[in-house]
């Protein structure tokens, strides 16, 4: 069994290490293995040091992070709401952040005011939905949900207004909300990977505790696991790895979903290898992605939150049809 | 010194009064059974027994500390809890669950030892689960779920075990092996309080019966003393008649008054 869990292990970073120099290989340039290899250890021609170093590096790597830190957040949160369905942007994150970010183009305050509004309002709405939720010391999972879907809704509607009001900038939300990685340097890899890996770590140290709590908030208590505190760090930390690759590469869909639920069908719910499984699959499958989102219709660049939705939304209605044999069965 | 000591306990849902003084001091490791209609406060009871809820008023001591100033880990190694129904849809081994009952001895990065993997086989062989340890707990039958959770608890080695309702998803086989396998936890110095529905089986095989009415104990002490006609009258409004069961000569009950009563 553990031997099985530490071979798929492997493989998924096999997969990631693939998908890494198949990104950094392909575009208007090709750029051969051994060029990629060279510019990696500091030998290369300039051009290729060029389109590697400033271009695609920066882009794979902020691709990859936000991939495993939405994966690795859905991992909890599904986890932590007893909810299948749950992701890293059900509590209103995302609408947050996106209301945040409309708000920044509306005002053209540029690239930076728009990832620190996004970041800021993202945080600002998992905050009221947590008020909302709590009731004295204890937070309650069905209300915090439920507000967040409420909230959600709120912000999608002034959104929408926003959009009717402004239609310059109409163009510029849209684009912004489906998510992607064009824009990005390594000015904006320096702020969120830190807080995405550092993230990560913080709640991979909770996978065993969060094992009991998904079998139970009161068996956990009872083994001694102070669960409202372990609720609340998945809670902040989660919420800060979303917030910050939200506002670098905007709303990306169905991988903070996908993921966790491939993830668990392969290796199980034992966070303790699901929550490391799933972060490199997330990782692999948002640099393939984002590789298609500026590769397919080159040169023109497809957001990379349309390839995760058109590859998400089949394989959600597999995991319905496969629940409803399984009832009937 | 008494190994629990229950002290004038109060506990309320906001304006539900669920225990209202309750009273008892258990001396030997020793199974007692908790008695009582729905909703008169048995869950309640053990709930602050094991120090998940806080009482508005009393104390309860176990082995003379309360138990509400014990550390979270102290109190988890020293009493192990069952609860009612618990269904969760994850995949989790029945082995990995009851491993889960080890959480309190190790520390955050620490794997399991070979302590560990015993303690856990050996619960898991006691409760006759060991043969399910491969498969996911979330498709297993209501019956084998809760002697996978009993083990879980087991294996929190544990002075004290407290179950609720442990039997009532059981066949009558297995309501007579769990009974039996948690009255001879008490050879083991294992004090254990199940709340029971099936007032001839708590009759006979627990040592000692508390009976509860709408938050208070109405009667306390071995089943001949508690399980009486006047008694059952008292805390289920049922008419019953107590005889004696010639086999275990233990007092049972037989409820051929009621026929009419529905
Ligand atoms: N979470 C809760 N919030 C409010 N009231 C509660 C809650 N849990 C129990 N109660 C009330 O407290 C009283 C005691 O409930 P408790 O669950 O302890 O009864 P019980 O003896 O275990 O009943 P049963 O045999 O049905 O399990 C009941 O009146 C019940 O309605
Ligand atoms: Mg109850």
């Amino acid at each position: 069994m553990k031997v099985k869990k530490g071979f798929y292990l492997l493989i998924s970073i096999v997969i990631l290490i693939a998908s890494l120099m198949f990104s950094a290989s392909v575009g208007a340039v090709k750029m051969p293995l051994k060029s990629i290899v060279d510019v990696i250890f500091g030998d290369g021609n300039s051009t290729d040091k060029m389109i590697l170093l400033n271009l695609r590096f920066p882009r794979i790597i902020e691709a990859a992070f936000t991939g495993m830190g939405l994966s690795v957040a859905g991992t909890f949160f599904q986890g932590l709401l007893k909810n299948p369905m749950a992701d890293p942007y059900v509590l209103g994150i995302s609408s947050g952040a996106a209301f945040g970010a409309s708000i920044a183009i509306v005002l053209g305050l540029g690239i930076f005011g728009l990832q620190f509004f996004a970041f800021a309002f993202a945080l600002m709405t998992i905050y009221v939905v947590y008020i909302l939720a709590k009731k004295g010391p204890y937070i309650k999972m069905q209300t915090m949900l439920l507000a967040g879907i409420a909230i959600s809704a709120f912000m999608s509607s002034i959104i929408s207004l926003m959009m009717l009001l402004n239609h310059d900038e109409m163009s510029q939300i849209v684009f912004w909300t489906m998510g992607g990685f064009s824009l990005i340097s390594w000015s904006q890899i320096f702020y969120t990977v830190p807080i995405i890996l550092i993230g990560c770590i913080t709640l991979y140290v909770f996978s065993r505790d969060l094992n009991v709590i998904m079998t139970g908030e009161e068996i956990a208590e009872h083994l001694g696991i102070d669960t409202e505190r372990v609720k609340k760090i998945i809670l902040i930390v989660g919420s800060l790895i979303t917030a910050s690759s939200v506002s670098a590469g905007g709303i990306i869909g169905f991988v903070g979903l996908i993921v966790p639920h491939i993830s668990r069908l392969i290796v199980g719910s034992d966070n303790r290898f699901l929550v490391p499984f799933s972060g490199i699959v997330g990782a692999a499958f948002l640099v393939f992605a984002d590789t298609l989102a500026r590769t397919v219709m080159a040169p023109v660049e497809i957001p990379v939150g349309i390839i995760t939705a058109a590859c998400g939304g089949p394989f959600f209605i597999y995991l319905l049809v496969k629940n409803k044999n399984k009832e009937v069965k | 010194m008494s190994i629990v000591n229950v002290k004038d306990l109060h506990f309320s849902y906001g304006m539900i009064q669920a225990l209202k003084g309750v009273n008892f001091k258990i001396d030997d490791y020793k199974m007692v059974g908790i008695l009582g209609s729905n909703g008169s406060g048995k869950t309640t009871l053990l709930k602050n027994i094991s120090g998940y809820l806080k009482p508005s008023k009393g104390n309860v001591f176990i082995m003379g500390k309360s138990v509400y100033k014990m550390r979270a880990k102290d109190r988890a190694m020293l009493i192990g809890y069952v609860p009612q129904d618990m269904y969760f849809d994850f995949e989790f081994t029945s082995y990995d669950v009851v491993m889960m009952g080890r959480t309190p001895y190790l520390r955050r990065f620490q794997r399991e030892t070979e302590k560990d993997a015993s303690s856990v086989k050996e619960a898991m062989i006691l409760t006759n689960t060991w043969d399910l340890k491969d498969r996911y707990v979330n498709e297993l039958s209501g019956g084998q779920r809760q002697r996978v959770y009993i083990a879980r608890a087991l294996a929190q080695e544990p002075k004290i075990l407290l179950l609720d309702e442990p039997i009532s998803h059981l066949d009558v086989k297995y309501q007579i092996e769990v009974l039996s396998i948690l009255k001879q936890l008490t050879a083991k110095k294992i004090l254990v309080f199940a709340v029971l529905h099936d007032i001839n089986l708590s009759s006979q095989f627990c040592d000692f019966i508390l009976l509860m009415k709408d938050g208070e104990i109405i009667s306390m002490g071995t089943p001949n003393e508690v399980i009486t006609a006047e008694n059952m009258k008292m805390a289920f409004s049922v008419d019953a008649d107590v005889i004696r069961n010639p086999i275990t000569d233990t007092p049972l009950i037989v409820l051929s008054k009621n026929k009419g009563m529905i």
